[in-house]
């Protein structure tokens, strides 16, 4: 089948506002937007410049606007785009060139809900251990890969670039709920601000856009009412 | 923006009105029904007038009625406005004076809703 795949590119060392490319390319329709964008880039045009790592959807390197939603381009089949498939980089944070935004934003924003396991009490000599209904308490959570489809699709993030996002308090989740975890308490504080989960008007867009299908708008709903339970 | 490891604690002002929003919602869904069902299916609006409000607030069941949805509505709808100016006016001067506008607008109307509630004195009616 034959694509026309229209890009936004852009350079800021030499252009003064992005502009549409359009690429023709010959492909399978298993093929996945990917491999599309390879063959633009290896056979076309080498300019063009995008994010892209393990191509099996679990680096999370390439998450794009694909026909006006976040996706992974590694798991976007074309047969499921049309003819003419549209390709933006993520909304909210600047443009490094065409496709590749600049997240380090993104993982300051991780970084301030630490992501990391916390313990006060006296390190056990085995492993602490933990029974199959706690592990399942926060699993959704833990298949979080960081691509930032969630919070680069969240209105209320392009809003206020000062909200933490769905992302980081999806990844403050997987440890608030973990019953190994010590940190609850300081985690929850950093989320109950306005900047925090309290930015989140419930808007469902990162439900849609996560590739990894975590309920991210629930998730969030949870760390809310933990914060609730907490004062009263 | 340097947002690393930064912790900034807050009152918990917005857990508050979340929860607000949240209870408040909830009671509207019942009060302003109710409302809907006695003055436009039960009552005909042609014949709800001075008399029909004078008799109904001869009760002070429904004074207090009128007076919870009220504050309830005001409070929320005052909330969901802040909400979207919060979000959505960005320049400092522009968003004190739209929240300072809004505040002034709510407690005038707070105000003289609650004063109508609570002093109104039927005149006139049997």
């Amino acid at each position: 089948m034959k694509v026309t795949l229209k890009i936004k590119r852009f350079n800021p060392e030499k252009d003064e506002k992005p502009w549409w490319a359009e690429y023709a390319v010959e492909a399978e329709p298993t093929d996945r937007l990917l491999d599309a964008l390879n063959a633009v880039k290896w056979y076309q045009d080498g300019t063009l410049s995008y994010r892209r790592s393990c191509a099996h959807g679990i680096c999370g390197s390439d998450a794009m606007l694909i026909n006006g939603s976040n996706a992974l381009a590694c798991k976007a089949l074309l047969k499921n785009l049309g003819d003419t498939i549209t390709v933006e980089p993520m909304r909210g944070f600047r443009v490094v060139k065409d496709l590749m935004v600049d997240l380090e934003p993104f993982f300051d924003k991780y970084k301030q809900v630490k992501p990391y396991f916390i313990t006060y009490s006296v390190t056990p000599e085995k492993e602490r251990l933990q029974s199959p209904p706690e592990r399942e308490r926060f699993d959704d959570t833990t298949k979080c890969i960081l691509c930032g489809a969630c919070t680069t699709s969240c209105p209320s993030f392009w809003a206020n670039p000062e909200y933490v996002g769905p992302a980081a308090i999806v990844n403050a989740h997987r440890f608030i709920f973990d019953s190994r975890d010590e940190g609850r308490e300081e985690r929850l504080e950093i989320l109950n601000h306005r900047d925090g989960v309290w930015r989140c008007r419930t808007i469902f867009n990162c439900v849609e856009a996560c590739p990894r299908g975590i309920n991210v708008t629930r998730a969030i709903g949870e760390v809310k009412q933990a914060l609730m339970y907490r004062k009263l | 923006m340097n947002g690393a490891a930064r912790a900034r604690p807050e009152s918990g002002v917005e857990l508050y009105a979340w929860l607000f929003m949240r209870v408040s919602g909830l009671a509207l869904l019942f009060l302003a029904l109710g409302h809907l069902l006695i003055m436009h299916v039960i009552h005909n609006v042609e014949t709800i007038d001075y008399q029909f409000v004078a008799h109904r607030f001869m009760t002070p069941f429904w004074r207090t009625y009128d007076l919870v949805m009220l504050w309830l509505a005001l409070l929320h709808g005052l909330n969901g406005a802040r909400t979207m100016i919060e979000d959505y006016v960005g320049a400092r001067g522009w968003r004190v004076f739209s929240l300072a506008s809004l505040y002034i607008l709510g407690f005038i109307f707070l105000a003289l809703g609650s004063l109508v509630i609570l002093t109104f004195q039927p005149v006139g009616t049997s």
